[in-house]
């Protein structure tokens, strides 16, 4: 292909087989909001539903459906592809490089994990959704009737198989496409703690593979893993689940806390502090996280040894953790603090993020669980830290990136109003959820009885929860009303960082000359020690950027067929779909595709028009 | 201040709500073994509240002081980190949480050791005080969505309520017959796992008579939610009685007292006792029913009405969707009255 027919291109098309890292970052983004809206109005049903005891709004069947897709949609489709969608648009960005590693693996990642959450949701018209749980536990899962967990088995499988394709891609960027001068030592702290997700990706990942090709071979093939009549063990599904789940946590929020250490400095004026120690508790943290799966399983009866050593291990991540609290807090301290929106959801997310962080501890303590586990207690702490963490994390990172990705910035008041919206609707569901559950109120309850001290906190949770959702709806009136606010795009904030050297929207090519580093906050230095503008670390030349393909979609697609054919039994689908996917690695591996090179006229016209 | 000012409301509930209803919140424990794990939540709530006023002090010191004020455009100086600062706020969390996890590792092996299980028995390893404790066993076997109780020592079966005598070591031995559930008497012991092809031991004491409310707290199907029992804690003489009549009940106790409830028996074993046992006849895949008319709950929720019996008998899929019952609609509706009354002679603690 040549430069000018790569430039003509129809727009459907263009982001159909775009394997530029910026516009797959928007495909996740997109793709993430639509399925947190889809998540968010699974949780507000159910919430209407617990709004009275003994109430019929949804039929206790649906609302184990509910609760299912709320959690795996959640986790796996919108939690994730968010924080990807920044990972893949900015990490290139922050380390001063073109693309990411392997482009076409990024687009593959993208379909399938779209794939993935589309075949997920299609068990809702496909007579019933999956109904044991996101946690699928053994044999609920396993002798589950009907299609649901076969669909919550391939969906989270082909989703799965992206997630870890861009784990893999986000790892190699991150070590080999890094800028002169930019020495790991020197990356932005969201590069960093979004490499060190990659990591927890790369290891977790494939137990849940494992755990769920198991269960698909149990209930698609009559294999026996886990039913007990024929010598299964049904445990070993949880300690599968957990080896991936508990990890899983943690690669959800490592990327956020890398966000707010990106969003704390830049509006505290004032660089990291304590950054080495930052990034080591980064690393602990990520370690600390496969130590310590089976506090998910302290009722399960492995024993006072295991529980023990799985408590001590796991109040140790509190070390870390706290590390970074306090490391933000002195960030913040003799700074000049400015209240954004971004800034109000990383302050914002101090206090609350603490909250969940402190009832993790308790949770910790393996006797004192043993109360806890299971009940709403439990549903407050790990809202806390998602939420308070993960979901904050991204407000922050909307509002601070918006400007940089989609060229205009959003209208700062409704944005207030969003905040303190959700920040109140938030402490309002969740904070009473802590007494509801020691209180007596289980976990995944369709409904509960009257008489038991529970109908005014669940009340109030909802009414907590209609507030988020309004929240939410003012989140998507600000995005649609600010368009207008084009001015001062490229740097808006006084960043600190790479990216926010570029030019926006940002080129293609992102960079016209790989920027020189020369210090941590390269751009910060550049701007009051330098004179405010990058060195180039080469003369402007040709850029060889890769072809565009439609080939990812039709590999994922081809997934996708294959795994109707399994869920129904239709092997002959099954086979076309697998043919569909192997054609089109087989033209990936045989056609010849070099790419196409920008010229040197036509960079350095876009880098003195732009200007 | 965000904080404080967001505690107001939540804390005017508490006063309201309290700590939840007696014997069913894990806030207000009935028993030693409860207590152990309030003591030790109220413990590491302490150690996290102070944790939380550092943080929060600081935090709204910092909000304060270093908020940028209207034409104040200074670079703040640039700092690097401070090492001291680093180990104090590493030492310092190390310190608190060796407070927590001593007494809570301690508490996990307590909780552990059941003190008379069959190991330590067949070890003959027990010392003398151990072995001759007071305690009563009970295995615990969850089903889709009800309890069944039954007392090995006593050969007697009950369901959906457990007795228990009071003050005496209740050792129970948790068994599942399809999907997981869990076993949870909040006010007198945390849960543990009934799990399919796994047994799992717990023990708890409860020095009070009374009615505790128990639930099932893994998601086990549609009516996870319903899946509630009753722990019925009596002084042992009664216990003896009640356990002893459930074994065997005497005759005085399973005849009939009118002609009606004569017929009601018919229709019991006619349609019911394939799977529901009166003393010991009768199958096990629904609850034992010997002593239906004691019982505090119908089906573990519904008021033990005749309309609801009734009811249930009818149609039991409409009140707990997903359980093993058939709808009893064949049956004539005196064929139903006289089960009913049938069924309400059953009873095991005459006075």
């Amino acid at each position: 292909m040549s430069y000018e027919k790569a430039q003509s291109k129809n727009v459907i098309w263009d982001w159909l087989t775009t394997v530029d890292h910026k516009k797959i970052g928007i495909l996740y983004l997109a793709a993430g909001a639509f399925f947190f809206a889809v998540g968010g109005l699974e949780a507000i049903l159910m919430r209407i539903q617990l709004m009275f005891p003994e109430s019929s709004f949804i039929q206790a069947q649906t609302f184990n459906e509910l609760l299912t897709m709320h959690g795996t949609t959640m986790v796996f489709l919108a939690a994730m592809p968010l924080l990807f969608g920044f990972m893949n648009y900015m990490i290139p960005l922050q380390i001063g490089a073109r693309d990411v590693a392997f482009p076409f693996l990024n687009a593959l990642g993208f379909w399938l994990f779209l794939f993935g959450g589309i075949l997920l949701n299609v068990s809702w018209f496909a007579g019933g959704a999956p109904d044991a749980g996101w946690t699928a536990y053994a044999p609920l899962s396993s002798e589950s009737p009907g299609h649901g967990l076969d669909f919550y088995v391939l969906g989270l499988q082909v989703s799965g198989i992206g997630t870890l394709i861009g784990g893999i891609n986000f790892l190699v960027t991150v070590i080999n496409m890094r800028a002169p001068g930019m020495s790991m030592m020197r990356m932005p702290l969201f590069t960093w703690s979004s490499f060190v997700a990659s990591m927890l990706i790369l290891f977790a990942f494939p137990a849940l593979t494992i755990g769920l090709l198991l269960l698909m071979l149990e209930r698609l093939f009559g294999a026996t893993y886990f039913g007990v009549d024929l010598g299964g063990n049904v445990i070993i599904w949880q300690h599968l689940f957990w080896i991936f789940g508990h990890p899983e946590v943690y690669i959800l929020i490592l990327p956020a806390f890398g966000i707010f250490s990106e969003v704390l400095p830049t509006f505290a004026k004032k660089r990291l502090f304590g950054y080495s120690a930052m990034v080591f508790a980064t690393l602990i943290i990520g370690f600390l996280g496969f130590m310590v799966w089976a506090h998910h399983m302290f009722t399960v009866g492995i024993g006072p040894v295991a529980n023990a050593i799985f408590a001590v291990a796991t109040m140790a991540i509190a070390v870390p953790t706290g590390i970074k609290i306090f490391n933000w807090l002195l960030t913040l301290w003799g700074g000049r603090i400015q209240f954004t929106t971004a800034n109000l959801f990383a302050l914002g997310f101090i206090p609350t993020f603490v909250m969940g962080g402190v009832t993790g501890v308790m949770l910790a303590a393996s006797a004192a669980d043993y109360q806890f586990h299971d009940t709403y207690f439990v549903v407050a702490h790990f809202h806390y830290v998602i939420i308070g963490g993960t979901v904050f994390g991204l407000f922050a990172g909307v509002f601070y990136w918006w400007p940089k990705i989609f060229g205009y910035r959003l209208n700062e008041t409704l944005g207030k109003v969003f905040f303190w919206l959700f920040l109140t609707g938030f402490h309002l569901t969740f904070f009473v959820q802590h007494f509801l559950g020691l209180m007596g109120m289980q976990r995944r309850v369709a409904s509960y009885l009257p008489g038991q001290g529970l109908d005014q906190l669940n009340f109030i949770s909802t009414i907590g929860a209609f507030l988020m959702g309004v929240a939410f709806i003012i989140l998507l009136v600000t995005i649609f009303t600010s368009m207008k606010n084009t001015t001062n795009v490229s740097d808006p904030w006084d960043g600190r960082t790479l990216e926010w050297t570029t030019t926006t929207p940002v080129p293609e090519y992102n960079f016209a000359q790989t920027p020189l580093v020369r210090e941590l906050d390269a751009f910060w230095y550049e701007k009051y020690e330098g004179d405010g503008k990058m060195k180039a670390a080469e003369p402007i030349g040709d850029i060889h950027m890769p072809n565009g393909s439609i080939l990812p979609l039709i590999i994922a697609f081809g997934l996708f067929v294959a795994s109707f054919g399994l869920i129904y039994a239709v092997y002959p689908l099954a086979i076309v779909g697998l043919i569909i996917s192997f054609i089109g690695m087989f033209l990936r591996s045989v056609k010849e595709d070099h790419g196409y090179h920008i010229p040197a006229e036509a960079v350095k016209r876009d880098k003195d028009g732009g200007k | 201040m965000k904080f404080i000012w967001r505690l107001i409301p939540v804390s005017f509930i508490l006063l309201i709500t309290g700590c939840g209803v007696e014997n069913l919140s894990a806030l207000d424990p009935k028993g030693p073994v409860a207590e152990m794990q309030y003591s030790l939540i109220q413990l590491s709530l302490y150690i996290m509240i102070a944790v939380l006023v550092v943080v929060f002090a600081i935090y709204i010191f910092v909000l304060f002081k270093f908020r940028d004020k209207p034409g104040d455009t200074h670079i703040p100086k640039q700092v690097h980190g401070n090492r001291t600062l680093e180990i104090i706020w590493t030492t310092i969390p190390i310190i608190l949480l060796l407070m927590l996890a001593v007494p809570n590792v301690m508490d996990t092996f307590t909780l552990a050791d059941v003190g008379v299980g069959e190991e330590a028995e067949e070890s003959g390893e027990a010392d003398a005080e151990d072995a001759e404790r007071d305690h009563v066993r009970i295995e615990v076997t969850a089903n889709q969505f009800w309890w069944e109780f039954n007392y090995p020592d006593y050969d007697a079966t009950a369901g959906q309520e457990m007795y228990i005598p009071t003050d005496t070591r209740i050792i129970v031995e948790l068994q599942s017959s399809d999907v997981i559930h869990s076993f949870w008497v909040p006010a007198l012991a945390g849960k543990q796992d009934n799990i399919p092809g796994v047994q799992n031991d717990m023990w708890f004491e409860a020095p009070e008579e009374g009615v505790y409310q128990g639930k099932c707290t893994e998601l086990c199907g549609p009516s996870h939610w319903l899946m509630d029992f009753r722990v019925i804690a009596v002084d042992p003489e009664t216990f003896d009685t009640w356990a002893t009549n459930m074994s065997e009940p005497a005759e005085e106790l399973l005849e009939p007292e009118s002609e009606v409830a004569v017929d009601g028996r018919a229709v019991f074993e006619e349609s019911c006792i394939t799977c529901h046992a009166v003393g010991q006849d009768g199958g096990n895949i629904g609850p034992n029913l010997t002593n239906y008319s004691e019982r505090e709950v119908l089906a573990g929720f519904l008021d033990p009405t005749d309309e609801n019996l009734e009811a249930w008998i009818r149609n039991p899929q409409e009140y707990k969707p997903g359980n093993e019952m058939p709808s009893f609609d064949s049956l004539t509706d005196d064929e139903v009255t006289a089960l009913i009354e049938y069924m309400n002679t059953l009873k095991v603690l005459e006075n």
